[in-house]
């Protein structure tokens, strides 16, 4: 900038005023949750803002850490993570290398059948009957199966394939090396960065699910740790108290100390691995407004 | 044909490739697809798809007959139009604000910070703002400040409305804002340049060189939208709402969820597909409609 003009700085001042106040009122929930989390009953009954826990209670954590529902729903949300995000790595890749070599036999319209379930799907009821048919219910294959391929991951990947040059597949296969060989030795390599990006939407789309678990997963010992906390923190607290989560002889904690302990526990994985995998992210946002 | 099979024999590499993923969708979105006769159909759960009797277009005209689901046909369409009304420009004017920003831990500091709760389930925002929104929850707490007097947030059918549409906001305009920058990031420096050559301030740059320069990327995420204006947000209602406020937060994927619970199939196969045909009409038609409008240079295919 050249020069400045009074106009700028002032506007300078209130942009950054405004966007500060945005960014506390992005972190605002989080911190009242934590705050409330670490809270006593007394505390948390305490007509406030809970900027910050006074009197520091563990008592909802030491609660919700002993609760055998959190830890089979952690194992469970875990499992369902690493193999669902395995499997669609490794098929988007197997679906994705074809698309992109011009060679492909009839491979426009194969890539309008792919395409053409963005824009339309049989919905809820025919894709449970499937499941429910297939034998899946109550099984970790229903949660994973059903969403393993999607249209948008196999789009951004085959984009990603065709920009590597042809020479190289090429060369590889005169000297022999089959089509398999050649995508997972040449073109998977090359692709990491995108590979990367993908896999961790999928992860995340993985943890956070819970409706599909929700109509799929029968027993408690295969449910996912989403749908147990929504047990937890959505339906009504007097069902934590039947369920015996919350003793209402006990008078440390309440059951809003126990929701916020309990939410605490299920983001803060997630929380954890955040900055380090912070620009995945971002590059995948980006891929979200990448064209056909 | 023997042409064709030659071709299979010299790429069968390549069609061994592509075969599970390609079966995948025949079973996993195809089939499905069928099932969708279900809606013209009185299922029996004994019977299956295929044993159950047709019924024409009986399920239809009871979704249309009753009272829940033009309901919440008119509830989508009211908080869809709402989003976009509120929603939209959010985002974009996040970005511009940020793209104004020149000490950047600070503009890398707010951009981080408001998109986290794109990362997090519904589940869990749900369930934070359950507490927030309560009766003596700090929303409450600062509207006393004001001196009103404790509103129901999660029980008036207004205030619940607003509480989802802000909530919303809260949850994607961070991350439409990314999308926005790396747009912003695309346009050429020489032409902000040019501009100061020619004596333009920062608010006749942002005038004439940011905001046509994103137009392209607002067409695009706005067809986007338009196309989706049956997606009301599930996710969200479903973990926020309650029987109170049914009369005006219930959304066609809550009424089909309900619906499945009572084992009434036939009816939510036929919201289902209903939703499904209006969708699709929607996305082609705004897509046209985004070619038109900027001479066939914009659409999302």
């Amino acid at each position: 900038m050249v020069s400045r003009t009074r106009g700028e700085k002032i506007f300078n001042v209130f942009n950054l005023t405004v966007l500060g106040l945005v960014g506390l009122m992005a972190l605002y929930p989080f911190v009242y949750t934590i705050s409330m989390s670490l809270s006593s009953a007394a505390e948390a009954m305490r007509a406030s803002l809970h900027l910050y826990p006074s009197d520091i209670s563990l008592t909802s954590y030491r609660m919700v850490l002993s609760n055998p529902e959190i830890v089979t729903g952690f194992t469970n949300s875990v499992l369902r993570t690493v193999l669902g995000t395995a499997l669609t790595l490794f098929f988007t890749c197997l679906t994705a290398y074809p698309l992109a070599r011009r060679e492909m036999p009839h491979r426009s319209p194969l890539l309008f059948l792919v395409l053409f379930t963005m824009l339309f799907s049989g919905g809820i009821v025919p894709n449970y009957l499937l499941v429910k048919n297939l034998g899946l219910i109550d099984s970790i294959w229903a949660l994973v199966l059903p969403q393993m391929l999607t249209a948008f991951n196999i789009i951004v990947v085959k984009n990603f394939f065709q920009a590597i040059p042809e020479s190289l597949a090429e060369s590889a296969k005169i000297d022999g090396a089959s089509e398999f060989n050649i995508l997972f030795r040449i073109y998977v390599p090359l692709s990491k960065p995108v590979l990367a990006t993908i896999g961790l939407w999928t992860a995340v789309a993985h943890w956070n699910h819970w409706f599909d678990a929700m109509l799929y997963i029968a027993s408690d010992e295969n449910q996912v740790l989403q749908t147990f906390l929504q047990r937890i923190v959505i339906e009504n607290s007097i069902e934590l108290i039947e369920q015996g989560l919350v003793d209402p002889n006990i008078t440390e904690f309440t059951p809003e100390t126990i929701k916020a302990a309990t939410v605490v526990v299920t983001i803060l994985p997630m929380l954890l691995v955040y900055p380090f995998v912070q620009k995945y992210f971002v590059r995948g946002i980006m891929l979200g407004s990448v064209k056909e | 044909m023997s042409e064709v099979l030659t071709q299979y024999r010299r790429h069968k590499g390549l069609l061994l490739l592509v075969a599970p993923g390609l079966a995948f969708f025949l079973v996993f979105n195809y089939l499905p697809m069928f099932g969708l006769v279900l809606a013209f159909k009185e299922f029996r759960l004994s019977a299956g798809i295929l044993g159950s009797e047709w019924s024409g277009l009986e399920n239809f005209s009871r979704l249309f007959g009753g009272a829940d689901f033009p309901n919440a046909l008119r509830n989508t369409v009211t908080i869809s139009l709402l989003r976009l009304l509120f929603g939209f420009f959010a985002p974009i004017a996040l970005a511009l604000m940020l793209n104004e920003i020149r000490v950047s831990w600070y503009k890398r500091t707010v951009q981080t910070v408001t998109y986290i709760p794109y990362f997090l389930s519904w589940v869990i925002l749900g369930g934070i703002f359950l507490m927030i929104f309560s009766q003596s929850g700090p929303a409450n707490q600062i509207s006393q400040l004001f001196g009103v007097s404790a509103i129901e947030f999660l029980t008036n059918d207004f205030w619940f409305i607003v509480v989802v549409i802000v909530t919303g906001i809260w949850q994607a305009a961070g991350y439409g804002a990314v999308i926005y920058l790396a747009a912003l990031a695309g346009i050429s420096p020489d032409l902000y340049e040019a501009a100061v050559v020619d004596g333009a301030g920062r608010w006749k740059q942002t005038l004439h060189i940011t905001i046509p320069g994103l137009v392209p990327t607002i067409i695009t995420l706005f067809i986007l939208n338009l196309g989706h204006v049956l997606n009301a947000g599930f996710d969200q209602i479903y973990n926020m709402y309650n029987p109170m406020v049914y009369d005006a937060a219930d959304i066609i994927d809550t009424y089909v969820l309900r619906r499945i619970v009572l084992m009434d199939f036939g009816l939510a196969t036929g919201a289902g597909l209903f939703k499904s045909v209006v969708g699709l009409l929607m996305v082609v038609l705004a897509n046209s409609l985004a070619r038109r409008l900027s001479g066939g240079e914009q659409g999302i295919w």
